[in-house]
């Protein structure tokens, strides 16, 4: 297991954003992240990644403490974060090395070579951030976070905003990557779920509502996809709150 | 922190931010050396960079607080900084980096102004005839001034994610910590203290280190302004934690 959650809880104010959420993550399998929006999704990935920390509860990551050994869990994930920001004014290839540097990663200039044949990015390697389209920007953002190779990819919303074309590309290279790391990727893409993922967490206003492998979950439901079990799993828990 | 420091070191290069600014400090200071006869160097008749020293604090106070606003506040802004602090680096790298980065901005500023020195020299009735001492601590003198200044403006530049704001704090801040505590010194029912505030103030252990005489306590006060500056813009950073 590589990514192990135990009650981890997120309170923002009086406002409980992650409320006591448990679940495992292994590789070679890639885990979707589904809810609607506010349910949490990204608060949790950001816990993950060391950018917030938790209220109560406690994760590792490749067995390294999320809270106490940040530097390691750092060193060994790769995160893109929801809005995908980058430094607008640099270079793609510019970017990617100085990302590169952080790491120490021994021989930079071919793994950014490689990292940029991966993602698409050679006609676009020597044209500034700023003036790439948003499908391209993201194909960076998903560079710079496997860059370094990490164990783990936390991914919030990689497909946002791509056309048919590029989704079908960044689902495969995903998938490629999946083989060996450890994936976390969230969406409101069911048939993206249905073609990537393995396993399937659907969280809503901070709880987990479902957590299973993608054909446990239709099984268990009783449905070919996934979208009817979302708006029930989703909508029962409204109506609930609201009595 | 190598890798932050270079990597904003270019990008102020690779845009205008640092040689407009940069340049238009030098060209105000030109006119105020050479040209403004109420602080020319030539009108005043001794050779000497009296003039130059008094000015530059003052000029210091707008050009560094530009050059350090959009340090951290555009990091925010843009969200890159989530970017940055899920890397493995500590908050210290990334401060120092950028410190480091703007400290050398304000060096590239000083640097050109080693001409007015040598311009006076050559100008002395007797070739030479210049306190070389003195504008050897004074050049350290601005340099501790402006390592202060940019601390000051890592720090405003930390606290919003405005760039303007953050230029007008620094700007108030700077002006505050260099002359304000002088000024604070006079108001009468303060009188008590103020050697107290005399000495809290950069001017007093600017114009000290001017003289010429590098004194250890003048040289920490100023590695102490900055730690303390540092240290509460680290604080600032790791505020999204608490």
């Amino acid at each position: 297991m590589s990514i192990k959650v135990k009650a981890l809880s997120k309170t923002y104010g009086t406002q409980k954003a992650v409320d006591q959420i448990t679940f495992e993550a292994s590789p070679g399998r890639i885990l979707g992240f589904l809810g609607p929006n506010g349910a949490g999704k990204s608060t949790t990935m950001k816990m993950l990644t060391c950018y917030l920390p938790q209220t109560a509860g406690e994760a590792t990551v490749c067995g390294f403490n999320i809270a106490s050994q940040s530097l390691e869990v750092r060193k060994r994930i790769g995160y893109l974060p929801e809005s995908n920001p980058l430094y607008q004014e640099m270079y793609v290839k510019e970017f990617l090395y100085f990302v590169a540097h952080i790491y120490h990663i021994s021989n930079i200039k071919e793994r950014v070579n490689e990292v940029i044949l991966a993602t698409g990015l050679v006609k676009e390697q020597h044209k500034k951030i700023g003036e790439l389209s948003k499908g391209y920007k993201q194909r960076v953002g998903l560079a710079q976070a496997i860059i370094h190779n990490p164990e783990v990819l936390i991914l919030d919303e990689p497909t946002s905003g791509l056309d048919p074309n590029q989704l079908i590309e960044i689902r495969k290279l995903i998938k490629e990557l999946g083989k060996t790391k450890t994936v976390i990727l969230s969406t409101h893409i069911m048939q993206e779920v249905e073609a990537i993922c393995d396993d399937v967490i659907i969280i809503n206003k901070g709880k987990i509502v479902a957590n299973d492998s993608l054909e446990n979950l239709l099984v268990k439901h009783n449905e070919k996809s996934l979208e009817p079990i979302f708006v029930k799993l989703t909508k029962e828990l409204k109506v609930e709150s609201e009595m | 922190m190598l890798t932050i420091y270079k990597k904003e070191l270019y990008s102020y290069l690779s845009s205008l931010v640092a040689y407009i600014t940069i340049g238009i400090f030098l060209i105000v200071l030109g006119l105020f050396l050479w040209v403004f006869p109420d602080t020319s160097i030539l009108e005043y008749g001794y050779a000497g960079l009296d003039s130059l020293f008094n000015t530059v604090p003052y000029l210091f106070m707008f050009l560094i607080p530009a050059i350090t606003m959009r340090s951290l506040s555009e990091e925010k802004k843009e969200g890159t900084f989530e970017l940055l602090a899920t890397r493995p680096l500590t908050d210290w790298q990334i401060i120092g980096g950028k410190y480091l980065a703007c400290l050398t901005l304000v060096l590239f500023a000083l640097i050109p102004t080693l001409i007015y020195y040598i311009s006076v020299y050559q100008l002395g009735a007797v070739i030479g005839n210049i306190d070389t001492g003195a504008v050897i601590g004074s050049y350290i003198g601005l340099f501790l001034l402006g390592a202060a200044f940019v601390a000051i403006g890592i720090f405003a530049s930390s606290l919003t994610k405005n760039q303007i704001i953050a230029f007008a704090i620094a700007v108030f801040l700077s002006f505050f910590a260099f002359s304000g505590f002088d000024s604070a010194s006079q108001i009468l029912s303060l009188q008590r203290f103020d050697n107290i505030l005399i000495n809290i103030g950069i001017n007093e252990h600017y114009q000290s280190i001017s003289r010429g005489v590098l004194d250890s306590r003048d040289l920490i006060y100023f590695l102490s302004f900055i730690t303390v500056f540092l240290l509460i813009t680290k604080t600032i950073l790791g505020g999204r934690k608490w």
